[in-house]
């Protein structure tokens, strides 16, 4: 990409003559968009399917099953209905920056596709600030929302846009800063770097190198989930008090674009974590074909970011709503002061085992594995106890 | 260091409004998301079944009496016909009082299942509601066996009650309450000691005991502040006293005595016992006719009496008038949800918005019960 | 104590204010003076005796020659219940409020109110509950006459039956 601006620069764009390089740089250019859309939508599309199926199950519900196999299609479905829907504008609305709001929201999430790391060639711009580079454009979001918030003309909208603000500008901090031990254990920026200074197996991963980077993990996730107005932080748009908090005004598509996004972001999410701690598309070398290598990649990234979505999904069926006072007392409360400790411990065990620890890799997944067995442990306790006849039809 | 300059800004929840449980609205005026105060607004479901009570006769009134509450409404029903059968003096046969307890308590646990389920979405947690309602829709499925209707039921009748139990509806009943016991402990570890539920609801809308009596706060929302009144118990009524089973009270186990925590936990511990009471009612059903010979042109004497009972949302006051002719001449129904939204301008002082609406689903309103 | 002692402990105390008792079978009432409502009421409470602590029910009654507004009091300390009832007029209806004794009152008040046009001196929020503000009349009386339209809407529908008839034809 940066290559791309070089030679863009170089060749004049800003002179009087377009050169041959100008027009393949737009060609690129719209060819890059036209392929985030088709990339991007589909993802967001399957993981709303794959929400509504998970959530229904959860509540003991069937979930969309109509459309295509197994109701895989009913995004698309109601993508095309939400595009026939009339597109109204509220007269008191401030009518520009009701239209612009969802452009924005989406621009945040396409934008962090271009670093998104599928494989270890399949990555648009592995740029050397990879993960800033994510994490600010996703914090576009507020803007977007504050504006649609404010544009609405809607009292309720308004204090969805002005949660939203708080709380996600709250959030950036733990996040931005549990990236932190990250990098400083790889002294890299980039994404592919990162997810290289990884290994394929689990003790490798960042997640289990010592217990400052478990941690980190853990409150990016919840600071992750904040950001993208998840349960149990989703004050902005929390339908049992502000209707539908920022987007109450809005219909048709642009009301998509609004849940698009967060369903998108929620995929998001699931790269940040997968790449930064969960070893990224990393898979051991079975093969020396590239494109076998890179589909083999491409299918683990995508299975590690789902388990992640998946994740948040079950907290999105299991968990209420915390009240605003409460979200921002564990953000400055407890999040923040934990991984700023958590920053100085991994700069600490940095310092006296500069290469990693594999000892603690091993302990600490095995800890997890003891971890996974209680709970499983756990569950099967309570599904006997409450002698509930279970079925196991996924295809239903 | 000069105060933050604020400036109070004037909302409108409701009518359309997805937490209010019906058509309600509020004036809340707002500093940020602290509430000064919240101003009900009552009366959109205003349909003067007062007045119709006056025009239709005694007999024609009973359907009427289901959309007064159609949450539960088998005590709404049965209010009616008691208070007619007591301006009478009509006895109803012993197995029709035991079709009467069987039907309302199988109604209070679906009320107390909505309540608690609508409670859980109001804080954000979709799934308690789900589960809470396919346990509702058995005993739905229940109730239209016995007699037709899944919502409004117009099942009793001045005299006892319109039929008597379908054959193996009992054992169906009995099997329902094997499968539900185990469920509320399993809905109990769902949601119930959730972290973040508890913190949402304890130590929110505080009703003192003495502010709960002045306010003639009725049935689960005065037991959670701690006053062990149940009129099953204390005035007995129908059957009753043939029947074992506690009155559970709110203790203050996770804030203060009589906060939303403990008007829910009353719920949760009423269809506890409800289940004990069914199950007693189910398994000593005594035989004979269900329905007293009343006259078709039923003409009470004349005279007035007041009639309470414990429905699903409290001491139900019907106050009756009769003139001597077929039509009542007065008829006031007194209702829990209409107390119960009296005090909710009292306690906004100072809630924040999120809380206006947990408080408003643990006092278990119910739009037309307030404005009937 | 059972009700009809309770109205004669309060004939013993106030008298000829106190104008009738009734000793019906189903649920015996005791009429007291309009005036003397708030210090009926207050004694009632603050008896030791009697304690009612709470005003269960309050509502009102068009006897065509007269309105009656009717006090279903209860103690739940002690376990019994009494009825008072006022007798009043029926143009401009109006006794003192009881909203300071107890609270429940405001709301009963404000629904008596808006039903039966009775009105009660001292309230402090004394507006319509149930109807809308600018509804003529009160629904509830016996005299009262449904408008057919309200701000343009009608209040009378077609019967359907009638509707298929003309449509036959």
């Amino acid at each position: 990409m940066e290559t791309l601006i070089n030679n863009l620069i170089a060749s004049g764009l800003f002179g009087a003559k377009p050169s041959f390089d100008v027009v393949a740089a737009i060609v690129e250019f719209v060819a890059g968009a036209v392929v985030f859309l088709v990339v991007a939508m589909p993802f967001a599309g399957v993981v709303t399917w794959l929400e509504r199926r998970v959530w229904a199950r959860i509540q003991s519900r069937v979930g969309p099953n109509r459309v295509g196999p197994q109701g895989f299609l009913q995004w698309l479905a109601d993508g095309l209905k939400n595009i026939c829907k009339e597109d109204l504008i509220p007269a008191e609305a401030d009518a520009p920056l009701f239209k612009l709001a969802p452009y924005l929201v989406m621009l945040a999430f396409i934008l962090p596709w271009s670093v998104m790391p599928f494989s270890s060639s399949l990555i648009l711009a592995d740029l050397n600030v990879g993960v800033l580079f994510f994490t600010s454009v996703t914090a576009l979001t507020v803007v977007g929302v504050l504006m649609a918030g404010w544009a609405s003309n809607d009292k309720w909208s308004l204090i969805g846009g002005i949660r939203s603000a708080a709380q996600i500008v709250s959030y950036e901090i733990p996040a931005g800063l549990s990236i932190f031990p990250v990098v400083l254990m790889t002294g890299t920026l980039s994404m592919q770097g990162i997810i290289q200074a990884q290994g394929w197996a689990p003790q490798h991963w960042f997640v289990f190198a010592n217990p400052f980077t478990f941690i980190a993990a853990n409150v990016l996730f919840v600071s992750a989930l904040a950001e993208g107005n998840r349960t149990p932080f989703d004050l902005p748009e929390a339908e049992s008090e502000l209707v539908a908090g920022f987007a109450t005004e809005y219909s048709g598509m642009r009301y998509t674009f609004f849940f698009m996004a967060e369903w998108g972001n929620l995929f998001l999410i699931g790269a940040l974590m997968t790449t930064l701690f969960l070893g990224g598309w990393r898979f051991p070398h079975v093969s020396d074909n590239v494109v076998v290598m890179n589909i083999l990649e491409l299918i683990t990234f995508n299975v590690k970011v789902l388990a992640v979505v998946f994740v948040s999904m079950w907290i999105r069926g299991t968990l209420p709503r915390v009240r605003i006072d409460q979200l921002m007392t564990l953000c400055w409360k407890y999040l923040v002061p934990i991984s700023f400790a958590d920053m100085i411990g991994t700069a600490v065990w940095v310092a006296i085992w500069p290469d990693g620890n594999a000892f603690m890799g091993y302990l600490m997944f095995a800890g997890g594995l003891a971890v996974l067995a209680v709970f499983v442990r756990r569950v099967v306790y309570y599904v006997r106890r409450s002698r509930m006849e279970l079925y196991f039809r996924p295809g239903i | 260091m000069s105060t933050l300059r604020t400036e109070e800004m004037t909302l409108n929840m409701g009518p359309q409004h997805p937490s209010t449980h019906g058509v309600l609205r509020f004036v809340i005026r707002a500093d940020g998301e602290v509430m000064r105060e919240a101003v009900p607004d009552v009366g959109y479901l205003h349909r003067s079944i007062e007045k119709i009570a006056e025009k239709v006769g005694y007999h024609g009134f009973m359907p009427y009496t289901d959309r007064v509450d159609y949450v539960c409404a088998m005590f709404t029903n049965q209010g009616w016909a008691m208070a007619s059968e007591r301006l009478a003096g009509i006895e109803v046969p012993r197995r029709g009082e035991y079709c009467r307890v069987i039907a309302a308590e199988l109604n209070r646990i679906a009320s107390h299942l909505i309540s608690v389920g609508t409670m859980g979405m109001d804080i954000g947690a979709m799934t308690p509601f789900t589960h809470a309602l396919r346990e509702r829709e058995m005993i739905n499925d229940l109730i239209e066996e016995l007699c037709g209707a899944r919502l409004t039921f117009n099942y009793m009748r001045i005299g006892g009650v319109a039929w008597d139990l379908p054959p193996g509806w009992r054992e169906k009943a009995l099997a329902y309450l094997d499968h539900f016991d185990p469920i509320l402990d399993e809905y109990n570890s769902l949601i119930s000691y959730n972290k973040i539920y508890v913190e949402r609801l304890a130590n929110v809308g505080v009703i003192t005991p003495e502010e709960a009596i002045s306010y003639n706060l009725v049935g689960p929302n005065l037991r959670a502040c701690g006053i062990k009144w149940d009129l099953r118990k204390d005035i007995p009524y129908s059957v009753y006293p043939d029947f074992e089973f506690d009155v559970p009270v709110g203790e203050g186990r996770w804030g203060t005595l009589g906060d939303s925590m403990d008007r829910y936990m009353v719920r949760i511990m009423e269809m506890k016992e409800s289940s004990r009471i069914l199950r007693q009612a189910l398994q000593n059903l005594p035989s004979g006719p269900v329905l007293a010979k009343v006259p078709r042109n039923f003409k009470p004497p004349k005279g007035e009496c007041q009639v309470r009972i414990e429905s699903a949302r409290g001491d139900m006051g019907w106050y009756v008038v009769s003139d001597g002719t077929g039509y009542p001449w007065r008829v006031h129904v007194r209702t829990g949800s209409f107390a119960a939204m009296g005090i909710v301008q009292k306690l906004s002082r100072g809630l924040m918005i999120a809380d206006l609406v947990t408080l408003i689903a643990s006092l278990d309103v119910i739009a037309p019960e307030i404005d009937r | 104590m059972e009700p009809l002692a309770i109205y004669q402990r309060l004939k013993e105390r106030f008298g000829d204010r106190v104008l009738e008792i009734s000793d019906s079978k189903l649920d015996p009432f005791c009429v007291v003076d309009p005036a003397a409502i708030v210090e009926v009421a207050t004694a009632l409470r603050d008896d030791p005796e009697t304690a009612m602590d709470c005003l269960s029910n309050q509502s009102g009654v068009d006897y065509k020659d007269r309105i009656e507004v009717v006090y279903h009091f209860f103690s739940y300390r002690l376990r019994h219940g009494a009825v008072l009832k006022v007798k009043l007029p029926r143009d401009n209806p109006s006794v003192h409020t009881l909203e300071h004794v107890w609270k429940s009152a405001n709301w009963m008040e404000r629904e008596i109110f808006d039903l039966l046009g009775v009105t009660f001196e001292g309230h402090s929020d004394l507006r319509r509950i149930l109807m809308p503000e600018d509804w003529p009349g009160y629904p509830l009386r016996k005299d009262f006459v449904e408008p057919l339209e309200y701000h343009g809407i009608s209040t009378v529908r077609e019967s359907p039956i009638i509707r298929l008839d003309t449509r036959k034809k």
